[in-house]
């Protein structure tokens, strides 16, 4: 496999009004071409801000650490996303090489312009194409993505389309340019869970054919379960527990990922009561001191993790946690 | 009317006219819920699915008089009180609101961010004229406060310094604290986090089996339903297609949809990938149905008599009813 990206020691901090949030902190991860990997975690815990780094997508009042460092890996060589500063530089990345998917498909179309004069817009910055050609090449994208009677849909806007016909109809505008790299932000998050499998069995045929890598940001580990190859789970702008999804799944090592495991409503046992994680998620303006999961956690060892951070330890050999439950020599 | 039912609903039917259509032809009309039977059982915790579209919110405000019923009677009886909901005005309305209530789906829109969480916990009190005096109405705010797991100082605050889990914790205060019989949860955890889902989910069921509650639960999230309910009814284009008592329903679904439905819920299990039966297509429009059996453009198992006879819901087993041609047949 070949490598795609990098991070390393990402940290991120927002200005505000109320003062300095840490969103995310000293997070690293890295992705081969063709695997998709899994980023989960509850609201707030700074995946989806995470995710946007890797294009410099966040808001001009963000905050990148000096060490932050983000590399992706093209075959014309390596790009370092933190030195791209203007946003003629960044066009190389946002919609060429690394492409988006959000939540609210709704929400991404512009709602005056049909959905094929965006996607040609798209392909006439981002390829030498021209119009004709571009068209031909958004109308079978549509084709592609299960989408019938594509030339029509083309000329229609997104208000015409239902969830799951927008939900594709985005998914065929970011494949077009032929991305490396693709971001899906809790893209089956708004839909029924019968259109929400049929858009994970197009996202994973897409994977085998054009062999891009994913971030898949969720908060289901059940879609979790069924898409990604590695899983990386966060709270509260930190990684706790990164690892392939058979390890992370079936032996998490975190209390905070057995926590929503147990938490989770599952179909084939029904009598074991759900068990919420006690507490809510801490305010970014009061980050726990030491392990930020001390405050809910069950398995809470007191003074050790009220002030130190927990360093990764290895589990298994592609399975890593960031808990003191696991240091040498810590009383169990 | 049997004595243990709460709620009666027969040929119930919610039509909402549209604008348009020709100048001499009829009216187009939404379809929104077409003649369904219902019986809630006093006591119960119901449990209403489909996808979205399917006319579950339709049905669940038509049975707290909150929608136009078009045509068909909803009876409820408590034993203290009986209503004919299709005739309900004026004072009786008035009386019968103070046995029904509902609890709404995203708690960050449900409350008012100008009133103390006191105020929006006590205004149905005062607006319903319950309590004679401040004291009295500040002790049944105590009251309710503490049955929903909230802290006393707490309720001089604004709705803005808490967290979703909270929040839909004051959401579920305000519409139990005038003691209502039936109460109407409209995706009531579907915007909380899975860790904070499981803690709603096990109040809502403390406070029932406490104040021997009648709920309908309205959700998408069949995997919830399964552990809370203790009966479900299964919608599709405003009918209902599949009922059942819940371990009934999940252990031995006989309609196609309800069958789908349940295998297109991700499984926790990486190995179990793509064994899930797919679903074609979306659901139809409620302004154009399709003929027939409504499911049958999606049905796997479709005949000519699908196409052209609509089934009605019959007795298959004990409490389990399903409308399907050929739910016999697809049982071996």
């Amino acid at each position: 496999m070949t490598r795609l990206l990098d991070v390393e020691n990402l940290t991120l901090q927002f200005d505000t009004d109320e003062g300095r949030i840490t969103a995310v902190d000293n997070v690293s991860f890295s992705l081969e071409a063709g695997e998709v990997m899994g980023l989960v975690g509850e609201s707030g815990s700074g995946k989806s801000v995470t995710a946007k780094s890797v294009m410099k997508l966040n808001p001009s009042n963000a905050i990148y650490s000096d060490n932050t460092n983000i590399t992706l890996h093209l075959d014309s060589g390596p790009v370092d996303i933190m030195s791209l500063k203007t946003s003629t530089d960044l066009q190389v990345v946002r919609g060429g090489a690394i492409s988006m998917i959000f939540q609210e498909p709704m929400a991404s179309f512009a709602p005056a312009i049909s959905i094929g004069s965006q996607m040609v817009e798209q392909l006439q910055i981002h390829t030498d194409m021209n119009a004709k050609r571009a068209q031909e090449v958004s109308i079978e994208m549509l084709d592609r993505v299960g989408i019938s009677d594509a030339s029509s849909r083309f000329k229609q806007f997104a208000f015409e389309l239902s969830g799951g016909m927008r939900q594709r109809a985005m998914i065929a505008m970011a494949l077009s340019t032929k991305p490396k790299l693709l971001i899906a932000d809790e893209p089956t998050t708004a839909l029924d869970v019968t259109i929400q499998a049929q858009v994970i069995d197009l996202m994973k045929d897409l994977v085998d054919d054009f062999g891009m890598g994913i971030v898949f940001i969720t908060h289901d580990l059940g879609v979790i379960a069924q898409t990604a190859d590695k899983v990386a789970v966060m709270y509260l702008g930190r990684l706790v527990e990164q690892g392939t999804v058979r390890d992370v799944i079936r032996n998490p090592a975190h209390p905070y990922t057995k926590g929503l495991i147990a938490a989770l409503p599952q179909l084939d046992d029904l009598d074991t009561p759900l068990t919420p994680i006690p507490g809510d998620i801490p305010s970014p303006l009061e980050r726990p001191s030491g392990c930020v999961f001390n405050t809910r956690c069950s398995a809470n060892l007191g003074e050790r993790c009220s002030s130190a951070i927990p360093e990764f330890l290895k589990v298994t050999d592609d399975h890593q946690v960031a808990c003191h439950l696991y240091d040498e020599g810590a009383s169990k | 009317m049997s004595d243990d039912v709460l709620i009666e609903a027969r040929d119930l039917s919610v039509h909402y006219p549209l604008r348009g259509g020709g100048l001499f032809g009829p009216k187009p009309v939404v379809r929104a819920v077409e003649s369904v039977n219902l019986d809630i059982g006093k006591g119960n915790f119901f449990g209403l699915v489909g996808e979205s579209g399917s006319g579950k919110t339709t049905l669940g405000k038509a049975l707290l008089r909150a929608a136009p019923i078009t045509r068909g009677s909803v009876q409820y009886d408590d034993g203290d009180a009986q209503y004919a909901l299709t005739n309900l005005m004026g004072k009786d309305l008035k009386d019968y609101r103070k046995r029904a209530q509902l609890i709404f789906q995203d708690p960050y829109a449900a409350l008012s961010p100008r009133m103390t969480v006191r105020d929006i916990i006590a205004e149905p009190l005062e607006v319903m004229g319950l309590t004679s005096s401040r004291e009295e109405t500040d002790e049944r705010v105590r009251e309710i406060a503490a049955k929903c797991r909230l802290n006393l100082e707490h309720l001089r605050r604004f709705p803005h310094a808490f967290s979703g889990g909270q929040r839909q914790r004051i959401s579920i205060a305000r519409a139990l604290v005038s003691k209502p019989q039936f109460v109407v949860a409209d995706e009531s955890v579907a915007a909380l986090d899975v860790s904070i889902q499981a803690d709603v989910l096990n109040l809502l069921q403390e406070i029932q089996q406490e104040m021997g509650l009648t709920f309908l639960f309205i959700s998408h999230d069949l995997s919830v339903v399964a552990h809370i309910c203790d009966h479900v009814a299964v919608m599709y284009l405003g009918r209902l297609v599949e009922t059942a008592p819940t371990r009934e329903l999940f252990s031995a679904p006989k309609h196609p949809y309800t069958k789908a439905l349940l295998s297109a819920i991700p499984s926790l299990d990486p190995d179990d990938r793509g064994k899930a039966q797919k679903l074609e297509g979306e659901i139809p429009s409620p302004t154009n149905q399709p003929s027939g059996c409504k499911f049958h453009t999606r049905c796997p198992y479709v005949t000519d008599l699908c196409r052209k006879e609509e089934p009605i819901l019959q007795h298959s087993s004990d409490g389990h009813e399903v409308a399907c041609h050929r739910w016999e047949e697809l049982m071996d």
